[in-house]
């Protein structure tokens, strides 16, 4: 679902990119017109050139096509509009009691009209970074595996394995990590408070180990693990040959090919999935939700128990909530939702640059 | 195994003069793709010192030849072949000698030029040592940068730019690069797989001079479609040839000038000739 969700918006961002990119087609008629402008003044006889006028007739399955990519982006934009602009009415009574202070304010208790999205911000971004610290060398091995280490005849079902995990529900991600991960991953925690208890975010001051950021952290990883890996798999898997074969006709090793080749070209990729890999840890709710004990005050031991995500909040809290504290989770909800908005388009952005700059002859 | 010798402090004595060109030989060797055979049985002897062309026309195998000669075919997935190749009488492809070290020795140029395009210029030509474990720094890289980039012909061009990322050079000037790039790993073979057929009159004739002027240093193998060049670079001549139904295989090989003036097979003489087809 999450996933499905994912790639909707990568489409409606890659759609608009193409759509950018279309502009760039009037760059001939552009320098047409500054050749012309240079004979003008040039000729000796002084007649008015005819501009030349560039129209493309397209075919008619062609037309079809666009008008259907097109609306189909178009509907995406909008509903993100209409979704957008319901979370903001939603949430105007909540945001326009607490203005600023809802950037500011640590606190989540609406009813005594004392609430922010501060810690909750930063605690959401703590299971996201656990998430990626995990996900991120994992999705670059799994993907340099496939693509350069693998016999071929694994290479198709590795990646459809990959992509499946994608499909496994939250849900179910949420009970495995709850009733088997959780009590397993307590003593590693307690081995880490142990020995690296040194380090602030290993601190414990509680003795409780389960509910922790940590452990929804690697609940979470496991869901981005997929969509990281597809996004640079794919990009890894465009790392020009020749330079590639270059890199190993010099004597390199595989690894060192790698590194000469494939890792530099597939930086944008590493990055650009990162981030879409971030946008869904950050939106990640119903693992997160089984798994957490919530707290709303900020903290940076998230070895200990005790987390939340704003998700995870909403989705505990709404039903129960009064009519004004609903308003200041849809308020949330926006926060989230702008943020996450902000992430996957910069990842867009990000990827597609680096897949362009692969299409260019280099 | 690139060990580099010498007093690094004046920067004179960078070649180790241990590593000499080497001859090839290469006996009937045939080569598949999947099930398709596109060499058969073809034997090649590759003297050190000399410049040797492949040519024939297009499809009959000469590439597929020449990457078998540094063992760049056995990368292609469905690739396979049979025979012997030798590199000084040692058997390159069951030596006890890994991979990396047969292809440190037998360097490749490719049709098309290949720098890492976001690595500096100097990064280019020490990328082979680096890529084989050696790494130099301060004088000691300065010195290799220089002398392979100038046995490549191109220091005077890019001595200014050294830093600047080797894809902004034009294509005759990367194609140099990659020359240099292999030069520097002081390779006793060195395989050219039609160098100059993206370049222009100007950039060939500065790349045949490069080759004029390195082949006493490293044997040089190189596959070419243009006559007039083969008879200008090359010693030696091997022609190859491929039918719709049979594979690859050398019509006939031996000293360029008697290839070109008195070939003994009817169809060496119409090749040569232009004659073709
Ligand atoms: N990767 C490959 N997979 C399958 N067949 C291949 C592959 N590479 C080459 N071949 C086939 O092997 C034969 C020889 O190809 P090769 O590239 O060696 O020819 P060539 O003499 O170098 O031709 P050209 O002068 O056009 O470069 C051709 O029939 C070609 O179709
Ligand atoms: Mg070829």
């Amino acid at each position: 679902m999450r996933a499905l969700e994912v790639n909707a918006l990568g489409f409606t961002w890659r759609s608009l990119f193409c759509h950018i990119c279309r502009l760039e087609s009037l760059g001939p008629v552009v320098a047409t017109r500054m050749k012309g402008r240079n004979y003008v003044s040039s000729s000796v006889e002084d007649i008015r050139e005819e501009r030349l006028e560039i129209r493309v007739s397209r075919p008619p399955a062609d037309r079809v096509y666009r008008a259907v990519a097109r609306s189909a982006g178009a509907v995406t934009l909008v509903v993100m509009g209409l979704i957008f602009l319901f979370l903001l009415l939603r949430s105007w009574p909540a945001l326009r009691d607490a203005r600023w202070s809802f950037l500011t304010e640590s606190k989540w208790n609406p009813d005594a009209h004392q609430f922010g999205i501060f810690a909750l911000m930063i605690l959401t971004f703590e299971i996201a970074i656990v998430a990626l610290t995990i996900a991120v060398p994992v999705s670059i091995a799994t993907a340099l595996y496939i693509t350069e280490y693998a016999p071929r005849a694994v290479r198709r079902p590795l990646t459809s394995l990959v992509d499946l995990l994608a499909a496994v529900p939250s849900i179910v991600f949420g009970l495995w990590g709850r009733a088997y991960l959780e009590p397993r991953m307590v003593n590693l925690s307690k081995w880490l408070a142990r020995h690296l208890g040194f380090i602030p975010i290993f601190k414990v001051t509680t003795n409780t180990f389960a509910g922790s950021t940590f452990i929804a952290g690697v609940v979470v990883s496991l869901m981005v693990i997929p969509i990281c890996t597809a996004v640079i798999r794919e990009v890894f898997s465009q790392a020009p040959p020749g330079e590639k074969e270059g890199a190993l006709a010099l004597g390199g090793t595989r690894w060192g090919m790698i590194r000469a080749v494939v890792l530099p070209f597939g930086r944008g990729g590493i990055i650009g999935g990162s981030m879409l890999g971030l946008g869904r840890a950050l939106g990640e709710t119903i693992a997160v939700a089984l798994i957490i004990s919530p707290i709303t005050d900020k903290t940076i031991h998230i070895i200990q128990g005790g987390g939340n995500s704003i998700a995870a909040l909403i989705a505990n809290r709404f039903f129960e909530s009064s009519p004004f504290a609903q308003r200041a989770l849809m308020a949330a909800g926006l926060a989230l939702f702008v943020v996450t908005l902000l992430v996957n388009a910069g990842a867009s952005a990000i990827v597609s640059r680096s897949r362009s700059g692969a299409a260019t002859e280099i | 195994m690139t060990t580099i010798t010498g007093n690094w402090d004046d920067g004179a004595q960078v070649i180790d003069l241990t590593r000499s060109p080497a001859s090839m030989r290469a006996h009937n060797v045939s080569a598949w793709f999947g099930n398709h055979k596109v060499l058969e049985r073809v034997s090649l002897d590759i003297s050190a010192h000399q410049v040797t062309a492949l040519i024939g026309p297009s499809g009959c195998g000469k590439s597929t030849f020449l990457r078998i000669l540094n063992r760049m075919h056995e990368l292609v997935p469905s690739a396979s072949l049979a025979g012997t190749v030798l590199l000084d009488g040692e058997d390159i492809y069951r030596g006890p000698k890994p991979v990396t070290d047969i292809r440190r020795q037998i360097g490749m140029v490719f049709q098309k030029p290949n720098p890492f395009p976001a690595m500096s210029i100097a990064d280019n030509v020490l990328s082979g040592l680096r890529l084989s474990g050696t790494r130099l720094h301060g004088r000691s890289a300065h010195a290799v940068v220089q002398q392979s980039l100038e046995r490549a012909g191109l220091w005077n061009e890019v001595r200014r730019r050294l830093s600047e990322p080797g894809g902004a050079l034009s294509g005759g000037q990367q194609q140099r690069l990659c020359i240099a790039r292999a030069l520097a790993v002081e390779p006793r073979v060195l395989l050219m797989d039609e160098p100059c057929s993206a370049l222009d009159p100007t950039s060939t004739g500065v790349i045949e001079e490069t080759m004029a002027h390195i082949a006493h240093d490293v044997t040089i193998v190189i596959v070419t479609h243009n006559m007039q060049q083969a008879q200008r670079v090359s010693q030696q001549c091997a022609f190859f040839l491929a039918t719709h139904d049979t594979p690859g295989y050398i019509v006939e090989s031996g000293p360029t000038e008697q290839m070109f003036s008195e070939p003994e097979d009817p169809r060496t003489r119409d090749y040569v000739h232009g004659r073709f087809g």
